[in-house]
């Protein structure tokens, strides 16, 4: 099993932070997905997004992310900016096949003002693919290269829609040891799942056409 | 933000060049110039007129071509979600992007203008001219060149419909780089400074405006 390491610096976050939503409806072309979908979420929590397909948890996420426009709701956070304090990690991976591993590490670094420096590509099981194409790896190794965005640049609120996709045992048990270790320090949660998320203290059903 | 802004152009740059863009669009460059003397005949006095001309035109070709590099691969692999998510304004990455596009093909289509006119038995007094003229109107190809890739993205296989939506805009810049070429080839490569200031000119209000224009495009296509 993954080694029980710390992921993050001692450091944490605001615990007051508060996201706030209410009210939230969302039309994709001339189809309603939802509407008055609502819910309250401290530092420290986890909401599960659970629904069939076509349920909207994709569209829900991008929604939070900024991605989307809300066709009425409130989304808030009660300080700072949501976007920029955010991570998506949505279906396509946003990894470029013509760079190496260790150069993705440190883009990502630069990108969102992290640091690459004191991550070990051991912690997401990829160690000596330093020099490798992203090209060239695996699915699910592509997905544990997209969770090293998770680690490297510390942001409060982590959207993931499926996280568990292409993922192996140990990989699973990766993005367990790194959700409780963001919710140890106040980090707060999103995930859209097919499959029950261990780290999750709530949990929103979407159901198609309408509410919860 | 300046470092984030320096990242994205030097992602653009390494890509570019990894993918092979750049060994392509200097290569489809120099194919043009070639096929011009078998379509035009060699007459060295011929082609010697027309070479400024035609290097603006097969210049604005090559730029047309590598167009569909800009943002299409960012959006197709999830990279642009990102970008939205970073603490740079979609204008300011558009700028980026823009840099990283003229220093990773516009300079080396640049580079390879010289060679290319020797081909066409170009006026070796008139090639400054040409190349300060190509310089000055270079940022407004790029950045008009943005507006189109933007606004084409949320279309699949859209490189001909950028195509035909920047050819318009291009239209001025390539009068002017031609008009300035050409008086310089007539007056034995004195540099004709009023088409170069209007080229500078399009090319800082294009650095002003296009921004704007593609961001807005770029956030309809991520919706």
């Amino acid at each position: 099993m993954v080694k029980q390491k710390l992921f993050f610096p001692a450091t944490g976050f605001n615990t007051d932070q508060e996201l706030r939503v209410s009210g939230l409806a969302c039309a994709r072309g001339a189809r309603q997905v939802f509407s008055d979908v609502g819910f309250h979420l401290r530092a420290g929590q986890a909401l599960a997004i659970y629904g069939d397909n076509g349920s909207g948890k994709t569209s829900l996420l991008r929604l939070l992310a900024g991605l989307l426009a809300p066709q009425a709701g409130d989304i808030c956070v009660t300080h700072g900016s949501r976007v920029l304090q955010s991570h998506y990690l949505g279906h396509v991976d946003g990894l470029k096949a013509n760079l190496t591993v260790g150069e993705t590490l440190r883009f990502t670094a630069r990108l969102f003002q992290g640091a690459a420096e004191a991550f070990d590509l051991g912690d997401i099981g990829l160690t000596a693919y330093d020099e490798q194409r992203v090209g060239d790896l695996s699915a699910g190794q592509k997905r544990r290269l997209m969770l090293a965005r998770l680690a490297i640049a510390p942001r409060q609120i982590w959207l993931l829609d499926e996280p568990l996709t292409a993922l192996d045992q140990q990989g699973r048990a990766l993005i367990d040891t790194l959700a409780q270790q963001h919710l140890a320090r106040g980090g707060m949660i999103l995930a859209a799942s097919h499959e029950a998320l261990g780290f999750a203290t709530q949990q929103l059903n979407l159901t198609r056409e309408a509410v919860r | 933000m300046m470092a984030l802004f320096l990242a994205l152009c030097h992602q653009h740059i390494l890509l570019a060049w990894r993918g092979g863009h750049t060994t392509l669009i200097v290569s489809f460059l120099f194919i043009a110039i070639i096929l011009m003397p078998f379509g035009l005949g060699p007459e060295l006095a011929l082609l010697r007129q027309l070479a400024p001309g035609l290097l603006w035109v097969v210049l604005l070709m090559s730029v047309l071509l590598s167009l569909d590099r800009m943002f299409q691969a960012d959006f197709e692999d999830g990279s642009m979600d990102q970008m939205a998510l970073m603490a740079l304004s979609l204008e300011m990455m558009v700028i980026a992007k823009s840099l990283g596009h003229f220093i990773a093909l516009f300079l080396p289509l640049l580079a390879a203008i010289p060679l290319a006119g020797l081909l066409l038995n170009i006026d070796a007094a008139a090639l400054p001219a040409l190349m300060l003229s190509m310089f000055a109107g270079a940022p407004a190809l790029t950045l008009l060149g943005a507006i189109g890739a933007a606004l084409a993205l949320s279309i699949r296989r859209s490189a001909m419909l950028t195509v035909l939506l920047v050819m318009p805009l291009y239209v001025p810049v390539l009068i002017f780089g031609a008009s300035s070429s050409a008086s310089a080839l007539s007056n034995g490569g004195a540099v004709d400074m009023a088409s170069i200031a209007i080229l500078a000119l399009m090319s800082l209000a294009a650095l002003f405006l296009a921004p704007l224009a593609a961001a807005a495009a770029l956030r309809v296509a991520l919706r």
